[in-house]
């Protein structure tokens, strides 16, 4: 990419940012928010990270992204002001010095990376011996699988974390239907999410199979899933299930319990997490299947949000 | 310059003044639906033609279905939230009468 291109992209990365912290109307931040994401995850591409980009761009800027516009809608339902008092200066002033000095450590932490310390290299050498030709799943399954496993409990701890937030003693057990209220803009987004879950559920999958040689992976396999099961809810064509479904829980845990099942057969070769000689590929692929499929739903149901009371059955949108 | 090139630039021009008329229209119309008309129609004739630019450009077949893929889900995207968005616009309008 050319110099030209890469500090354009930098100084629109920078204005979005700004763009985002700077706007009062807090849609308006959540939108620039939204393009810097897409703007990252460009930058991301441009210096050759496709799976960093597809992560970006997926969960970064779309999950968060809808989280953030629900969150501001839940909040104006329940009548909270958006509009806050201006910070006192010392505080702007505090807040801007550790940010800096976060930023300038960061910076100091990546150039002092030497480009010739074969760190690549070294990771790619021990591919062969996985079967797998992606080393960013090479990294996240084997290398440093104990991350990994770590964050899809992360992610299974915010979905408990928001299905505790109903009432002690309550029996809510569906969260509120996203349907769209509108007939004719249910009729929409109904015929389109149809069209467009069967082709989630398969670029999910192939996102899936592909990640073990190219970029793709349980996430961003995961995210499209969850992408394409949201649409299908908001045109109605599919319902959010109840959380106590005993078969949604088993999705849910799927992902992580596989996974640290395969981690505790590590245990018998000597090593929590070692995968069989021979298996190595099986393995990390079966895994990321589960966990796609876990991180998937678990997405889904973190943007419905927390069970309502059945007798107010449509959320504010 | 190969020919192709030629015609590679002239649609990325053609597809850049699409898209540009398209965001002046989001700017200086008047109301939610004539900006939807706009974004929705000039865009994604920007994006046809710049879609077309790539095809060509990487001269592969393969590489001219996934372009086509990523046309088709973008306008087919761009077609649904369009109605979507002009529908609860006229709900906020017959609220505020």
């Amino acid at each position: 990419m050319s110099l030209a291109f890469e500090l354009l992209l930098c100084l629109m990365i920078i204005g979005t940012a700004a763009a985002a912290l700077l706007i009062r109307d807090a849609l308006g931040a959540i939108v620039f928010f939204i393009v810097f994401g897409n703007l990252l995850g460009l930058a991301w591409l441009s210096i050759g990270a496709a799976n960093v980009a597809l992560a970006e761009i997926a969960i970064g800027a779309g999950v968060t992204g809808i989280l953030l516009i629900l969150a501001r809608a839940r909040l104006k339902t329940l009548g909270d002001g958006l509009d806050f008092p201006a910070t006192a200066v010392w505080l702007r002033l505090a807040a801007a010095t550790i940010c800096t000095g976060l930023a300038v450590l960061l910076a100091a932490a990546v150039l002092s990376l030497e480009p010739a310390d074969k760190l690549g290299d070294r990771v790619a050498a021990l591919l062969p011996d996985l079967g797998i030709e992606n080393p960013v799943t090479g990294v996240l399954l084997a290398f440093r699988a104990y991350d990994t496993l770590l964050e899809t409990f992360a992610l299974l701890g915010a979905l408990v974390a928001v299905w505790s937030l109903v009432p002690a003693g309550s029996r809510w057990r569906t969260p509120a239907s996203m349907a769209i209220r509108d007939a004719a803009a249910r009729t929409v987004a109904s015929v389109f999410g149809r069209l467009l879950l069967p082709i989630a559920l398969v670029m999910a999958a192939y996102l899936v199979w592909a990640g073990s040689d190219l970029p793709g992976g349980a996430f961003q396999g995961g995210t499209v899933l969850a992408g394409g099961l949201l649409l299908a809810v908001l045109g109605g064509a599919v319902a959010l299930p109840r959380i106590d479904d005993a078969r949604l829980r088993a999705v849910i845990v799927a992902g992580p319990a596989v996974f640290l099942a395969v981690g505790f057969g590590g245990i018998a070769l000597g090593r929590f997490l070692a995968y069989p000689e021979g298996f190595e590929k099986f393995l990390i692929v079966t895994i990321e299947y589960f966990l796609a499929l876990s991180i998937g739903v678990t997405l889904a149901l973190l943007v419905a949000g927390r069970p309502v009371a059945p007798t107010q059955p449509d959320r504010e949108d | 310059m190969s020919v192709v090139d030629y015609v590679v630039a002239a649609l990325l021009l053609t597809g850049l003044f699409f898209y540009a008329a398209g965001s002046v229209g989001l700017l200086r119309f008047p109301n939610a639906e004539s900006r939807l008309h706009a974004l929705t129609k000039a865009d994604n004739a920007g994006l046809g033609l710049i879609a077309l630019a790539v095809a060509l450009y990487w001269g592969s077949v393969a590489v001219a279905v996934k372009i086509a893929a990523v046309w088709l889900f973008a306008i087919l995207a761009a077609g649904a939230t369009a109605q979507i968005l002009a529908l609860a616009a006229r709900e906020d309008e017959d609220g505020r009468r």
